[in-house]
């Protein structure tokens, strides 16, 4: 047998550098669109260009006469199979969503929908035919506006028979969430009373798009006992059950492998027309075939993000004490619904209270079809919408009362001492320290003498004005107990599964049923095994993606990995470990129970006799003296189902520059504490951290999906959707404060869209707290130097 | 059909293609060098990045035909001897990579830039990068690879000074 190493210093906390990186340094790498195979077809998507319209007709000869075509297939070809894209949590039990179709059949709902697929030799053969397609249409009105769209004048849907999918409720009180008034009686009283005071705003979530690096790619392999898809997704798991009971497949004649998955964000969680379209093209051509995206076909037609009118109210005694707290929601689903549209806004219903005590609440989500691309999950998911919503209204709270805004918050968040402490959403958090992160954010910022600053800037009417933007969030993340997502609908459980192989030589393989795209499960869950089973960091190999190696899985998305995967993997080892013990109990010649184990070595309490875990390994590899009754394998399986959700949060502070002249914002200093739990490790966790902040902030300054009057969106590409650069970024100080989460044996929360989730609110309350002497009330995001330059005229009563 | 004669990672190729196929298509379809990969449609991301002649170029906006009698460098040919460039180490030391789809892309365009300016600051490496995205790590541990990078290839370093020769033997 073999041991390669001694087991190094304590795994846990480490910052391991990345073992994934060797082979995506190096250019060996497995993308989706990396692969070919013999006799492998191309296809390319033929997509409407208009965002409502009947089609009249469709010819597809030309097309088909182009040298290298092989075939073209239109709606009608393919209706009888290709069912419907599903929806995994309609939200309402009632209702039936419409049909999602994967290719027009006679009417299209968004421009970039499929109206024919192209199949030919060669990728840029499908590519040019589908110039020869002719697509006759009818135009029909398109409905761009949310509020325009609850009028019914044009029914998208007409099945449907209206616009307005469903209202999704929540109150506090009839939750038996919080006990007195309702939210709408506190308000009223608010109202009606000279010692408080109603705040009430309404602020636009604009239209995002994910824009993850990898465009998406698809590649099915009919050939062979079972049906393959390679598919650049975040979900193979999800994926490979969605397939068979969309489309009939027997779900044990589907592989589903995601291989190097380029990002996600959200994006690619998800099941795709082209996945399905692509298997049935395969399926009629018995030979594989591949669909990659262009940029532009990914920025028009896979889902958007976000998209939410928000109305907000909140009342408060005139001390500052909060009393209630209403948030109204029109959610744009857009078209049709992918597998979580109708969820996604309504994940904000109960993280809404956020770190306050609000003694009622309450929620309502009104969800709107329109002719645009559908919405789905985008990094938070619902919770970056409810954060924004309440931090937003606290500053406005704040500087309606004259009071600073951290010591508003400080006043009516909870405190270190009252956890676990339930919400006025209903959800339990057990552990929090928002004191400390404060106190440690403020001071590496700075907060005092910043402020000083900002008043001698503005006592010289200096032209660029300092903001000190504040947001101070937590969120609900590692989707999540089963039983919840039960009761609220969900047509899918919120475990995670891991299996451990212990190999003769002593090497670990972990199969885990996360889906890493980024986020670096390679190395956190070797520490993991490593710190558990005592053996070392590079004995481990981590194996996930294809649901033939890793057959169990909910895959990768809502920061769930670590809490949900990472607390599954601890529970198999030491399911390695019981196992074990009574191996090297019998080896040893002792008791069970006088049996202990502790970095690799199990050994007989009180005695220098011991036996190392690969010894033990090796032992029951060869089972030539073994104890009788007991299974000759170590090897380990758990799937874990969490009792709650973890609850990160962190104190995030923006100074923000504003030229009044230009209106150009920049970001001075960045400071975020975050506590996000127990750290696997701390190398990773901040990338998370700044990845987090890139996009939060890119949504507050930088992005959004603008549609013309028309419905065709007009900035779908790399050059007028602004993604954010290195030089548009500053570099962000980031710090950690650890209040371990009891609800898993790690201590750990989720980390990949705390950052997203903190950054958007506190860099607009900062842009706004820069101009807000001016007489601005309000910039929309993304708060670009036009809109605040136009603000800042508008304020002032200057240049139209 | 058009002839194209090319040394790619150190390795002659000569390949008859179409006019209007683009470099970064004949390196993944003809030549299999996958490394490098397509971000976009518009020349804005910079995944493509490969060096030509020893400057980076975007490769999904040079023709293979422009390359003809060139020297391509990959991201496949920047190892020595199974040896990292010092670019590529610091982005595995400094977590400079996420998901790693833009990484080819960022490093190769990371080695030209210090191959202009071996010493950069903040700004300068900001700006120097600006023409690759990245949508994973919102920039600082690219930056700090970068720099950190600078420094082990400055003379006197305990690394190599200079960067490999453009036409590698591959490894």
């Amino acid at each position: 047998m073999t041991t390669t190493a001694e087991p190094t210093a304590r795994e846990l906390g480490r910052a391991r550098i990345r073992k994934e990186d060797a082979r995506l340094i190096t250019g060996r790498t497995r993308w989706t669109d990396n692969i070919t195979l013999n006799g492998m077809l191309h296809i390319a998507m033929v997509r409407s260009p208009v965002a409502h319209a009947r089609i009249t007709g469709i010819n597809v000869d030309a097309a088909k006469q182009l040298t290298g075509v092989v075939a073209v297939y239109s709606g009608t070809d393919l209706d009888a199979e290709q069912s419907a894209i599903p929806c995994a949590w309609p939200i309402n039990a009632e209702a039936t969503p419409p049909r999602h179709v994967s290719i027009a059949v006679d009417t299209v709902r968004f421009a970039g929908e499929i109206v024919a697929v192209v199949v030919a030799r060669d990728a840029a053969t499908a590519k040019d035919a589908t110039e020869l397609v002719e697509v006759d249409y009818d135009d029909l009105p398109p409905v761009l506006d949310m509020e325009e769209a609850l009028g019914d004048a044009t029914v998208i849907h007409p099945d449907f028979g209206s616009n307005k999918w469903v209202t999704f409720p929540f109150d506090s009180v009839a939750a038996g969430a919080t006990t007195g008034p309702t939210a709408d009686e506190a308000i009223a009283a608010a109202e009606a009373d000279p010692d408080s005071i109603v705040v009430k705003r309404r602020w636009r979530q604009q239209r995002l798009i994910p824009a993850f690096m990898e465009p998406r790619s698809v590649v099915v392999d009919p050939t062979g006992e079972q049906l393959t898809m390679w598919s650049s997704t975040q979900v193979p798991h999800v994926l490979r059950t969605m397939l068979g009971v969309s489309l009939g497949l027997p779900e044990h004649k589907l592989r589903v492998i995601a291989p190097d998955v380029g990002g996600g964000f959200g994006g690619k969680l998800q099941v795709t027309p082209e996945e399905i379209l692509s298997t049935l093209v395969a399926r009629r051509m018995a030979k594989p075939v591949k669909w990659t995206e262009t940029r532009s076909e990914s920025m028009l037609s896979g889902h958007h993000g976000r998209d939410q009118i928000q109305d907000v109210t909140v009342a408060a005694k005139r001390d500052g004490t909060v009393t209630a707290l209403k948030i109204e929601l029109t959610a744009d689903m857009g078209a049709y619904f992918g597998l979580f549209t109708p969820a996604v806004p309504v994940f904000g219903a109960f993280i809404g209270p956020a770190i306050y005590k609000f003694p009622s609440y309450a929620f309502v989500c009104t969800d709107v079809f329109t002719n645009k691309t559908p919405t789905d999950a985008y990094r938070g998911a619902g919770r970056p919408e409810a954060t924004f919503a309440v931090e937003r209204i606290m500053e406005e709270l704040a500087t309606e009362l004259g009071r600073d805004p951290l010591e508003l918050r400080e006043q009516n968040w909870i405190k270190n001492t009252e956890f676990p402490f339930t919400n006025a959403g209903g959800l339990t958090y057990d552990s929090g320290n928002y004191e400390a992160a404060t106190e440690k954010a403020t001071a590496l910022f700075d907060y005092a003498g910043l402020r000083r600053e900002q008043e001698e800037r503005r006592r010289s009417n200096d032209p660029v004005q300092l903001g000190i933007g504040v947001s101070v969030f937590t969120e609900m993340c590692g989707l999540a107990p089963s039983r919840l997502l039960g009761a609220l609908g969900a047509g899918a459980g919120g475990w995670e599964h891991a299996a451990i192989r212990m190999l003769p030589t002593g090497k670990v393989e972990v199969v885990t049923g996360s889906s890493a795209h980024g986020q670096g499960h390679e190395t956190a869950w070797s520490q993991i095994v490593a710190d558990r089973l005592g053996v070392p960091f590079e004995d481990v190999e981590v194996l996930h993606g294809d649901t033939q190696v890793s057959p169990k899985g909910m895959d990768t998305y809502g920061s769930r990995s670590l809490p949900v995967g990472g607390t599954a993997v601890v529970k198999c080892a030491d399911r390695v470990i019981e196992k074990a013990t009574k191996v090297a109990a019998h080896l040893l010649e002792a008791a069970e129970g006088d049996i202990e184990f502790q970095a690799g070595r199990f050994s007989v309490k009180g005695t220098d006799k011991g036996v190392s875990i690969q010894e033990v390994v090796f032992a029951t590899f060869l089972s030539h003296n073994f104890p009788e009754g007991i299974e000759p394998s170590l090897d380990s399986e758990y799937t874990f189902d969490p009792e709650n959700f973890s609850f990160p949060h962190g104190t995030h502070l923006a100074a923000m520059e504003v030229d009044t002249e230009t209106g150009r914002v920049s970001i001075r200093k960045y400071v975020c504490v975050d506590d996000v739990g127990s750290v696997v490790n701390p190398l990773i966790v901040e990338g998370q951290v700044h990845g987090g902040l890139a996009q939060g902030i890119a949504q507050a300054l930088f992005e959004e999906a603008n549609y013309d009057e028309q419905g065709t969106l007009v900035n779908g590409t790399f050059v007028d959707y602004t993604l954010p650069s290195a030089a548009d970024l500053p570099s962000f100080t980031t710090d950690r404060t650890e209040t371990p989460a009891t609800s898993n044996p790690l201590g750990v929360k989720g980390v990949g869209e705390a950052g997203t989730i903190a950054s958007t609110p506190a860099i607009v309350n900062g842009v706004l707290d820069a101009i807000r002497h001016l007489g601005v009330k309000q910039v929309e995001m993304p708060c670009t130097a036009q809109r605040v330059w136009r603000a800042i005229q508008d304020a002032q009563g200057g240049a139209k | 059909m058009a002839q194209v004669r090319v040394t790619v990672d150190g390795v002659e190729y000569a390949d008859d293609v179409e006019p209007r196929m683009l470099l970064v298509y004949y390196l993944r379809e003809r030549l299999g060098k996958t490394g490098t990969v397509v971000g976009c449609d518009t020349s804005n991301c910079g995944a493509c990045t490969v060096h030509l002649n020893g400057r980076s170029v975007k490769s999904c906006s040079v023709l293979a035909v422009q390359a003809d009698g060139g020297e391509v460098l990959t991201i496949e040919g920047l190892a020595r001897d199974g040896e990292l460039h010092p670019v590529q180490k610091a982005f595995n030391e400094c977590h400079a990579l996420q998901c790693g789809y833009c990484t080819p892309g960022m490093i190769m365009a990371a080695v030209d830039l210090l191959g202009d300016n071996p010493d950069p600051d903040e700004q300068e490496v900001r700006e120097g990068i600006e023409g690759n995205l990245c949508r994973c790590t919102g920039y600082q541990n690219i930056v700090r690879a970068v720099q950190s990078a600078a420094k082990a290839m400055q003379p006197g370093a305990e690394r190599p000074a200079e960067a490999p020769a453009p036409v590698a033997g591959g490894n």
